[in-house]
């Protein structure tokens, strides 16, 4: 089931179609950040936080009110605003070359703090600064603080330099999470540390977490009757940011099983922003985060040519929940710190191919594309050699586009839409080859 | 009493071991003896203690410079990334860096994290470590956490040798590189009091020779070189004294630190090559090694963007002490381009030396830099207008 939006008269942009709970995702977003406006008024000390690492049902123990930079640089990409944010932070000093992300947030701070949705947000009381697979995030809360005294709390989660979790790295967050970071959100929030009210969170996460997999993984089916793309950054939007453990969570999850199986059974594609996909031509895995300044118009080149894609890593990039981890209400902290360590971002290149590699498989795509992403050097350095390897280990074409996350300046739309289209071409010719050779 | 050797040897053959992308010294080094093996190490810091007490050589992997054509590299990277990645990967490609038997990359950024992946999958028949570094500064948290993190490179070490690496070892290194460390910090003071006699583009040579020779060996070349250029008067100019910040892992190109000495500016400290000086005083030589180490790092180590800053007033701290225990009158941020440490740590730096008043301008380069004109003109434009400060 889907419904349609009717945009306000006299704008002539066409009507917008989304599932029901694409809808409630983003009341849901916006409800979060009425309550970020309001949090001061209503007794609430404010947290502010990354999505790799998010330590959201700790916070939620501290009754913080939630804000992630991340997602607020986003919205504002999606509403068109970061591209003046960047120029004011660029004219504040900061350089060319950085992380835009950090310039979007730090502009809009120079705004005034103006939030996404026209309300200002107020200062954080504490950056809590889960350092997971991003070594700008060290700098980002560095520089808020700098800029703004707030008080920030690190939360140093070791590399995967070796593709795994070895015990001293655990012991090494744990301890952390016990003797510095609950200490500080003790002290800021002046609430005392619960260790039920965090188990209680984290059943409610594994609820959610069950579900969003099951919805991810619907995406095996032939047709897909999602896109883990670009219709993936939908369903994780309030498992990644400041809903996970909560029974709204739950509830949403729950609700957008029951719509994607009912997709399945009626053997139905995905819905995309001009209603459901036709015939799906293209089944692709997509890695790197998307562009948000032109995010319809880069969805629209791809349901253009029948091109869905099965699954994305980005979609993982605030937990890995589909090779079997889930929130564990009997061993929270130790729970977190694994939560925290398996981010996607925080896995060293060999996993991230064997990932890669895997989902081409399991999800029986028929090639890989990279969206590399000027801002991310996480995500970007190495994902040349990325697509080498996948090419060669799976048999199956790669193609490569370069946009930014929230810098209008770097969407080229025709240079994306011809590597694209060549790349379809590619994957078409080379199926038309496999098939001859039969 | 002996005559101190000239200067211009020392520098020459600094120099030759620096434009020695092959690694020859290396190279002969491993031949002296069966069986010794060598590995390399990227910036910011890595523990050489551990490396040269299990009998190996520790070598200083800086990129390419300008003085390699990079080809395959580039094929890489996208143009965002910066360059020392890139050669880097040019060097190993074009069999420049084959003596090395195993590569560590250190915590410093996400580019060279990703690189020590992209080693595990490029070159499977070496030792490849990232070397994960504490930034939480608890002796009960981040210490137990990087003792255990030593331990491990310990182990791969001893393992790659044939022999586990004992306490004594350890100790006998740590031992060798206090006395390097402490030739190291007189010849930076050296410099800072007589910047003529030791002008930064000889230093810069004899400190990088430092990544390439065994300790001993270049504890040596310090103390000969310091003895040497005090030997040799020079022209004391009235130069602006400077301290450089941001160039600590991509290095600028020998002929950016020249200009900027002939522009009018005396380097009277700087962050290249922290390694050398990272641990700030002598590591106890008996008792627990890894725990002196593990110490060490925690709590008397230098700063530099790819560390933690705890809190707010420890932003520039170390920089202002750099600036007053040189003399120096101002500083010049020198960052590569796409150096997300340097060119995000700025700002706040920047910021911090306005409110100390300390005068400041800031350029970026890459490792091949070709045109020097504008350096040279704003380096020359900074020396002046402090002397015109300095002067009112």
């Amino acid at each position: 089931m889907n419904a349609t939006a009717v945009l306000p008269q006299g704008a002539g942009k066409p009507q917008v179609q989304k599932e029901d709970a694409m809808w409630l995702q983003k009341e849901m977003i916006n409800r979060n950040y009425h309550e970020l406006a309001t949090a001061r008024e209503r007794g609430h000390k404010v947290a502010a936080t990354f999505v790799p690492g998010n330590l959201n049902e700790l916070l939620m123990c501290f009754d913080f009110a939630r804000s992630l930079p991340e997602t607020n640089a986003l919205q504002n990409g999606l509403r068109k605003k970061s591209g003046k944010f960047i120029l004011d932070a660029e004219r504040d000093g900061q350089s060319e070359d950085v992380c835009n992300y950090v310039k979007a947030d730090l502009g809009m701070m120079l705004g005034g703090e103006i939030g996404p949705t026209g309300e200002a947000l107020p200062k954080p009381d504490i950056l809590l600064l889960s350092y997971t697979g991003c070594f700008t995030f060290m700098k980002w809360f560095e520089l808020i603080r700098h800029k703004y005294g707030c008080e920030s709390v690190m939360l140093h989660v070791p590399y995967q330099g070796e593709g795994k979790i070895a015990p001293n790295m655990r012991d090494y967050v744990v301890k952390q999470l016990k003797e510095t970071v609950i200490p500080a959100l003790e002290r800021i929030s002046g609430v005392a540390f619960d260790i039920d009210r965090l188990r209680q969170y984290m059943k409610e996460s594994t609820k959610a977490e069950e579900d969003l997999v099951a919805v991810l993984q619907s995406a095996k089916h032939r047709p897909s009757p999602i896109d883990g793309y670009f219709g993936a950054v939908y369903y994780i939007g309030p498992i990644f940011t400041a809903f996970r453990g909560t029974p709204e969570a739950t509830e949403f999850y729950r609700v957008l099983r029951q719509e994607i199986e009912q997709r399945v059974r009626d053997g139905k594609g995905p819905i995309t922003p001009d209603g459901e996909m036709a015939e799906e031509k293209y089944r692709l895995v997509v890695e790197g985060p998307p562009n948000w300044t032109s995010f319809r118009e880069f969805w629209k080149m791809f349901y253009d040519e029948g091109a869905v894609v099965v699954t994305s890593t980005y979609a993982k990039v605030g937990g890995v929940y589909d090779f079997g981890f889930r929130h564990d209400p009997d061993h929270p902290l130790e729970s977190l710190a694994e939560y925290c360590l398996g981010c996607y971002t925080n896995l060293n290149l060999p996993s991230r191919i064997d990932m890669i590699c895997r989902y081409i498989d399991e999800y029986q795509a028929d090639g890989l594309l990279i969206n590399s992403i000027k801002s991310c050097n996480s995500f970007s350095a190495g994902q040349l050699l990325v697509l080498r390897e996948v090419e060669k280990r799976t048999g199956k074409p790669a193609a490569f586009i370069e946009t930014d996350l929230v810098d209008p300046r770097y969407f080229s739309a025709a240079n994306v839409r011809n590597r694209l289209e060549s790349y379809l071409q590619m994957v078409k010719q080379k199926r038309a080859a496999a098939l001859a050779a039969h | 009493m002996t005559a101190s050797p000239p200067v211009i040897p020392i520098v020459e053959r600094c120099q030759a071991l620096f434009e020695d992308l092959d690694l020859n010294a290396v190279k002969q080094w491993k031949a002296a003896a069966p069986g010794r093996k060598a590995i390399g190490y990227m910036p910011i810091y890595v523990p050489r203690e551990l490396v040269h007490a299990a009998g190996m050589l520790s070598v200083g992997i800086l990129g390419g410079g300008d003085q390699i054509e990079v080809i395959q590299g580039d094929a890489y990277y996208q143009s965002y990334i910066c360059r020392i990645p890139r050669s880097t990967i040019e060097l190993a490609l074009t069999g420049r860096l084959d003596c090395l038997d195993g590569m560590l990359f250190p915590s410093i950024c996400d580019v060279i994290r990703n690189l020590s992946g992209m080693w595990q999958i490029l070159f499977k028949d070496k030792y490849v470590r990232y070397f994960d570094v504490p930034q939480n500064y608890e002796d009960a948290i981040g210490g137990t956490f990087y003792i255990n993190e030593l331990a491990a490179l310990r182990d791969d070490l001893g393992k790659l040798r044939g022999a586990p690496i004992t306490d004594d070892e350890l100790n006998a290194s740590i031992r060798v590189y206090n006395e390097n460390r402490r030739a190291v910090q007189e010849l930076y003071a050296y410099r800072a009091r007589k910047p003529w006699q030791a002008p930064t583009s000889e230093v810069y040579l004899v400190l990088r020779a430092g990544m390439v020779l065994p300790p001993e060996e270049h504890t040596q070349l310090v103390r000969d070189y310091i003895d040497a250029a005090d030997a040799l008067p020079r022209p004391k100019r009235d130069n602006a004294r400077v301290v450089l910040n941001g160039s600590f892992c991509e290095q600028p190109p020998l002929g950016l630190i020249k200009s900027i000495e002939m522009a009018g500016c005396y380097i009277v400290d700087d962050d290249f090559m922290l390694v050398t000086r990272w641990l700030l005083d002598d590591v106890p030589e008996s008792g627990n090694p890894l725990e002196a180490l593990s110490k060490a790092f925690l709590h008397r180590s230098a700063t530099t963007a790819a560390k933690y800053d705890t809190k707010r007033a420890d932003k520039g701290v170390f920089l202002l002490k750099q600036i007053k225990t040189s003399g120096a009158e101002g500083v010049i941020f020198a960052a590569p381009s796409f150096c997300d440490p340097a060119l995000l740590e700025r700002p706040m730096l920047q910021d911090v030396l306005s409110r100390h008043t300390v005068p400041h301008t800031a350029f970026k380069y890459a490792e091949n830099t070709g045109q020097m004109a504008p350096i040279r003109e704003q380096a020359g434009t900074f020396a002046d207008s402090i002397k015109l400060w300095s002067a009112a």
